[in-house]
């Protein structure tokens, strides 16, 4: 039971820590696979304070259109411009269908986001508005339409609309919430037909140096405001400050847990407690023999202590084994969450299970040490 | 030696006051052999619990071989306890979950004794009484009179000078109870200051000393038997 507390303790500091870390860890990679040097502009004011200003002159933000990519483009400092249209649309070959996102974009995709193909190309370059009727595919799509057989060539149906087949993805991470190897890449144009929509999802701009980025993004913003009668009714982000945002986010989250859990532990201390006082009070008369055989106060203190302090650590052992299958199984369960706790979760758990031992162990153990013999030996008490 | 005076223990019972020791001056010579016997409730127990260093005076002095022990603070208690004082209880009280072996080693093992040294020791005791094969037997493995044994070969494993017994056969048949009777006035021919509490007369007659006890008062006090 004591060490059951004790044990959930521990292990719910473990798991909760190795929870925050893994987050945050999930979200860094995501950003990291978003490429460096990137400027993400999206449609839409992100107001943080005040009144949208469209809801008083009854405007809706305006779209982002190939048009403004291209304006983007023309910055100075700006190497690549991806603009991205998302959307899901049933695909099939070789009477295999399946629903799958589908990603409009250009060529330049492939740099900015840091992937590979690894069979065929990617999206040819050339003209944006030219609309050809080739795709890119997620190894998982790969497998599943085609098998083990070639994809290269192939035609793939997706929505009322015949592609073919010109590579395949490297299955590497994820890119902006999407499972590269569940996806697939059609040319921005043939994607703005394919779900009747001009409005991209996302631009997303390399710079050409990690200094200009600052530069860029308020050059890119002032393009947008001019191109849109003056409105900034886009969002210019950059990947640092999204990372420092949510790395101080999930610290704080990781922080949080281990406090929550952390209290768990104390929680397991008041159990100690109770099982101290019980067996303090159980063995009275073993207290009072103690005594009554020359035991000084400090000796029966110490017993009591060291008892408290053993079971707090087993408890600490029996809560890392579970906190570590906990981890295991989560792991094993979702595979993207890289779950694990750092290793100051471990000492802290650890740390807190036995001071938590050791103070709560205290009150019974002195009232142990302060037992009278006479009176604990005839059971009086 | 012992020696009371005065010695008064009061005990606070409700707005009652009890005296289980009321103004008792006494002195026993080392080596000597008493048994105290009186009604129940009549301070047999609380006497010896105050000889023993378990319990203080309320008044009165005690002083165990010249030294004045109601100033020793409750550590000096423990440490002269454990040095001078074998304690025997009626109701054996030996660690359940302890052989015999560990039971007579804790008394060394409280004191600091080294572990090669500590061997010898019990197994010596053990064997003294008759206990050798059953060095490994936890308590409830053993009989009563094999248990009290054990509880003697402990009172004894520190080398006291006083063994103190409250009612050591109370718990035992006849037979056991000789036994048991038979090692410690084995002891005490070997120099060893004992005082037994008894309700049992034939017990009671066969020390040299006899006290008897009445409300907290020793009422009488005589050597030999009574005519
Ligand atoms: N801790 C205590 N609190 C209150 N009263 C006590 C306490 N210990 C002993 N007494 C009282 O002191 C008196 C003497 O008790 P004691 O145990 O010495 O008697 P006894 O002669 O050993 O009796 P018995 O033969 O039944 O063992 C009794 O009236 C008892 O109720
Ligand atoms: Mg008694």
């Amino acid at each position: 039971m004591l060490l059951l507390a004790m044990g959930i303790g521990v292990a719910a500091v473990i798991v909760l820590t190795g929870l925050g870390e893994a987050a945050r860890r999930y979200v860094a990679g995501e950003f990291q696979v978003l490429g460096t040097r990137l400027i993400i502009v999206l449609p839409g004011r992100s107001e943080t304070t005040g009144i949208q200003p469209g809801l008083f002159s009854g405007e809706t933000p305006r779209d982002l259109t190939l048009a403004d990519a291209e304006a983007l483009r023309a910055i100075p400092d700006v190497e690549r411009v991806a603009p991205l249209i998302v959307g899901a649309a049933p695909i099939s070959a070789r009477g295999r269908e399946r629903e799958v996102p589908v990603l409009g974009t250009t060529a330049d995709y492939l740099a900015v986001q840091n992937t590979e193909v690894t069979e065929g190309q990617f999206l040819p370059p050339g003209e944006i508005d030219v609309d050809r009727a080739v795709c890119v595919i997620g190894a998982n799509v790969r497998r599943e339409l085609f098998g083990d057989g070639p994809a290269i060539g192939e035609s793939l149906r997706v929505g009322e609309r015949r592609f073919r087949v010109v590579g395949v993805l490297a299955s590497q991470g994820r890119s902006i919430g999407f499972d590269t190897q569940e996806l697939v890449i059609v040319p921005v144009s043939a994607a703005q037909a394919l779900f009747n929509s001009e409005s991209l999802f996302r631009v997303l701009v390399q710079t050409r140096s990690r200094e200009s980025m600052l530069r860029v993004r308020d050059q890119a913003l002032a393009v947008i405001k001019a191109r849109h009668q003056g409105e900034e009714d886009v969002t210019v982000i950059t990947q640092d400050a999204l990372l420092a945002t949510f790395d101080r986010i999930f610290t704080a989250l990781t922080l949080t847990l281990a406090g929550i859990a952390s209290i768990s532990l104390a929680v397991a201390g008041i159990l100690v407690m109770n099982v101290m006082l019980v067996a303090v009070s159980q063995r009275t008369a073993e207290v009072g023999l103690l005594k009554a055989l020359g035991a000084t106060r400090r000796q029966v203190l110490s017993l009591f202590l060291a008892e408290a302090l053993l079971l707090s650590l087993a408890g600490a052992v029996v809560g890392i084994a579970v906190g570590e299958a906990a981890s295991w199984f989560v792991r094993k369960l979702y595979p993207a969450l890289p779950l694990a706790a750092p290793s100051w979760a471990y000492v802290l758990a650890v740390i807190t299970a036995l001071v938590s031992g050791v103070v709560f162990g205290m009150l019974p153990a002195r009232r142990a040490a302060r037992l009278d013999p006479v009176e604990a030996l005839s059971g009086r008490k | 030696m012992i020696r009371l005076d005065k010695v008064c223990r009061l005990f606070q019972v409700g707005d009652q006051e009890v005296r289980a020791l009321d103004d008792v001056s006494l002195t026993i010579e080392n080596g000597d052999y008493l048994s105290v016997m009186g009604p129940s409730g009549s301070g047999k127990s609380t006497l010896l619990n105050v000889i023993g260093l378990l319990d203080r005076p309320t008044t009165g002095t005690y002083t165990l071989d010249d030294r004045e022990t109601t100033a020793l603070d409750d550590d000096e208690l423990a440490h002269t306890r454990a040095r001078r004082i074998g304690f025997i209880f009626q109701s054996f009280h030996l660690v359940a979950r302890m052989t015999a072996f560990e039971n007579v080693e804790l008394p060394l093992v409280l004191a600091g004794v080294a572990p090669a040294e500590r061997k010898p020791r019990v197994t010596k005791l053990l064997d003294d009484l008759s206990l050798t094969d059953r060095s490994h037997h936890r308590p409830d493995q053993l009989s009563g009179g094999q248990r009290q044994r054990v509880a003697i070969a402990r009172a004894m494993v520190m080398q006291p000078t006083v063994l103190l017994a409250d009612e050591p056969t109370g718990n035992l048949d006849h037979a056991s109870g000789a036994e048991v009777l038979a090692a410690i006035e084995q002891l005490n021919a070997q120099g060893i200051t004992l005082i037994v509490v008894t309700h049992d007369n034939e017990i009671g007659n066969r020390a040299r000393r006899h006290l008897r006890m009445r409300d907290g008062k020793v009422v009488d006090d005589y050597v030999g038997s009574r005519p």
